[in-house]
């Protein structure tokens, strides 16, 4: 269920727009922040209160890649893999937290702390290698660099 | 060479309205409000030469002229903050660095257009440039830049920020209404035109970040001004961001036109670790790759296309002689294949198809005819969709398989990579 200030805050949000189903994205996105990924139920709670279906609701998460349609570790490691980081070794930097947390990519740690996706260019090319964690982006990684980072996220 | 649009980046409050105002901040727009209509204001920006920083570079004054002067419902701007051609980070400089600027020649942008409101779509993953965004915007509200009867003026304008979640092709400007309107950003049929027929069926115009970002210069200094900037028909300076196996990567503010060679060797310091340079793509990833011997051009439109590329979005990924070009080409078809929205058979197939083929010949399974038939599903690839990602998933594949055919039967032949040290995948 959606925390009240998450309604309002939606509630907000359509005074934007001429029409309540712009505010999905919005939604989706507070739901996200607040649960984590968006469930089934989350759906068709965002379906009535924009006065849709839920399966137009859906339609749109599935489409948009930011959007877990699965529950994710506390930390979500997203590497970028394309083609300025991978020339960087973007692949390294993927292989390295495989190893260190003993998981492939698309996995969750045993302890729900850490999932581990690979992710299209980000924006941070001129910076490469990089991965989001949660809002903060982590650039010109190294190994020692990770280390500290994950260091900090236990 | 003056630079204008980054001088301030960096310096201690720029990213501030108060270092904005220091810096001569808003006088472009308070100058607009009081001395010119707005038609003048399109006639300047078309005089300058302007042209879209989002790729495509069609001239932006003319864009703008074909927006209805007089409409009995709203007229939308929508500022294009997707960002999310690889190889590119120039909006972002914008946004984190000093975000007054776009937003003053938004404001300036929806006065000559006789705009009340205006959307910017950011990418999702832009979450700290969206804080910034929203702070920026709440001190313009809060100076009587945006909002009702902005500087007495009797103009008023909204700006709205809207956040996208992961698409690429919600970059594209008919799949970014669809995203705005809540929806899947699949993009529309072209006609009608947005300046027709945008979001939620009002006249629209979309342009780039940067391209906004440009108007308070214009119109502070002249559209004469800006024309002595680049070359003839590519006016203005703009930030290329430099990516890839350089010393020193990072954006460069530079006039269009300048070469291509100094920019990867003078300003980024030259290839790492002493190597020598293989191949450079200069405007993002959807431009066809240039190798070594052919990157004596300068960077503009005329140049890049008489070259056999594009300026695209002036991101410039450099790659040295270690670089495997057929996993050059399976990282890209990755990426489209994965950013075809699915709606046109030819691009959700086609760009599935190049993928497998790149995989084949990485994997040692490609077979020689492998080669011309890549070249046939990315010809037959242009042109056939509904937007353009159907072009910019052909684009690179010709440009590799074109340029380094030999690499790619050897590989083919040999069964292996022929560069041992290259990057992986
Ligand atoms: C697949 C695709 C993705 C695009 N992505 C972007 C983008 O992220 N940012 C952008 O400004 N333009 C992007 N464009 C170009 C826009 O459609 C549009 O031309 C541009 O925003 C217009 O602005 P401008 O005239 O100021 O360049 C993309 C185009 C295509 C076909
Ligand atoms: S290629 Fe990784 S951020 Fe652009």
């Amino acid at each position: 269920m959606l925390s009240e200030n998450a309604k309002k805050e939606i509630e907000r949000e359509m005074a934007k727009y001429p029409e309540k189903r712009a505010v999905i994205l919005a939604a989706l996105h507070l739901v996200q922040k607040e649960e984590g990924w968006i469930s089934q139920d989350a759906m068709e709670e965002v379906a009535s209160l924009l006065d849709l279906t839920p399966i137009e609701v859906r339609e749109v998460t599935s489409f948009y890649t930011m959007f877990n349609m699965r529950p994710v570790g506390n930390h979500h490691l997203q590497v970028c893999t394309n083609l300025s980081c991978a020339l960087m070794n973007g692949r390294g930097v993927v292989e390295y937290i495989q190893r260190k947390l003993g998981i492939e990519v698309g996995e969750t740690t045993g302890d729900e702390r850490f999932t581990l996706s690979t992710v299209e260019c980000l924006g941070s090319c001129g910076t490469a290698p990089m991965m989001q964690i949660g809002d903060d982006y982590h650039e010109n990684l190294s190994e020692p660099k990770i280390d500290s980072i994950l260091e900090t996220l236990k | 060479m003056e630079l204008y649009l980054t001088k301030n980046f960096g310096k201690p409050n720029a990213i501030a309205m108060a270092g904005y105002l220091k810096h001569g901040g808003y006088r472009a727009l308070r100058k607009v409000l009081k001395k010119m209509e707005p038609k003048d204001v399109v006639e300047e920006v078309k005089d300058s030469g302007l042209r879209g920083r989002g790729g495509a570079g069609f001239p932006t004054g003319l864009k703008w002229s074909f927006m209805p002067q007089e409409t009995d419902g709203p007229k939308y701007i929508a500022c294009n903050a997707d960002e999310s051609e690889p190889g590119t980070f120039k909006d972002r400089e914008f946004l984190e660095k000093e975000p007054q600027m776009m937003i003053e020649g938004l404001i300036i942008s929806a006065y000559a257009m006789g705009v009340n409101t205006c959307y910017i779509y950011i990418r999702g993953e832009y979450a700290t440039q969206t804080k910034i965004l929203q702070q920026a915007l709440a001190e313009a509200y809060e100076k009587k830049f945006l909002g009702r009867n902005i500087l007495g003026s009797g103009f008023d304008c909204d700006i709205y920020v809207h956040r996208g979640a992961g698409a690429y092709i919600c970059g594209e400007e008919t799949g970014l209404m669809e995203s705005i309107e809540g929806k899947k950003g699949q993009p529309r049929k072209k006609p009608p035109f947005p300046a027709n027929f945008g979001l939620w069926g009002r006249p629209t115009t979309v342009n780039n970040v940067e391209t906004f970002a440009q108007v308070p210069h214009i119109i502070n200094k002249g559209a004469s001004w800006f024309r002595g900037i680049g070359t003839e028909k590519s006016t203005g300076n703009t930030i290329f961001g430099v990516s890839g196996h350089v010393n020193k990567p990072g954006a460069y503010e530079l006039p269009l036109g300048y070469g291509l060679k100094d920019l990867i060797y003078k300003d980024a310091g030259g290839i790492r670790n002493g190597r020598e340079l293989k191949a450079v793509i200069p405007g993002g990833s959807s431009v066809k790759v240039l190798p070594a011997d052919r990157i004596d051009v300068p960077l503009d439109h005329d140049s890049l296309t008489n070259a056999g590329s594009s300026l695209g979005t002036g991101a410039v990924i450099v790659m040295d002689d270690t670089t495997c070009m057929v996993r050059v080409g399976v990282v890209l078809a990755h990426f489209y294949r994965h950013e075809s929205c699915g709606q046109c058979t030819n691009c959700r197939e086609g760009s599935a198809w190049l993928h497998q083929l790149m995989v084949g010949i990485e994997n040692g399974q490609g077979k020689i005819e492998d080669l011309d038939l890549l070249m046939d599903v990315a010809d037959s690839l242009e042109g056939s969709s509904i937007c353009a990602l159907a072009d910019a998933a052909a684009w690179p594949v010709q440009g590799l398989v074109t340029h380094f055919r030999d690499e790619f039967e050897e590989h083919i032949k040999t069964g292996k990579c022929t560069s041992p040290d290259s990057f992986r995948i």
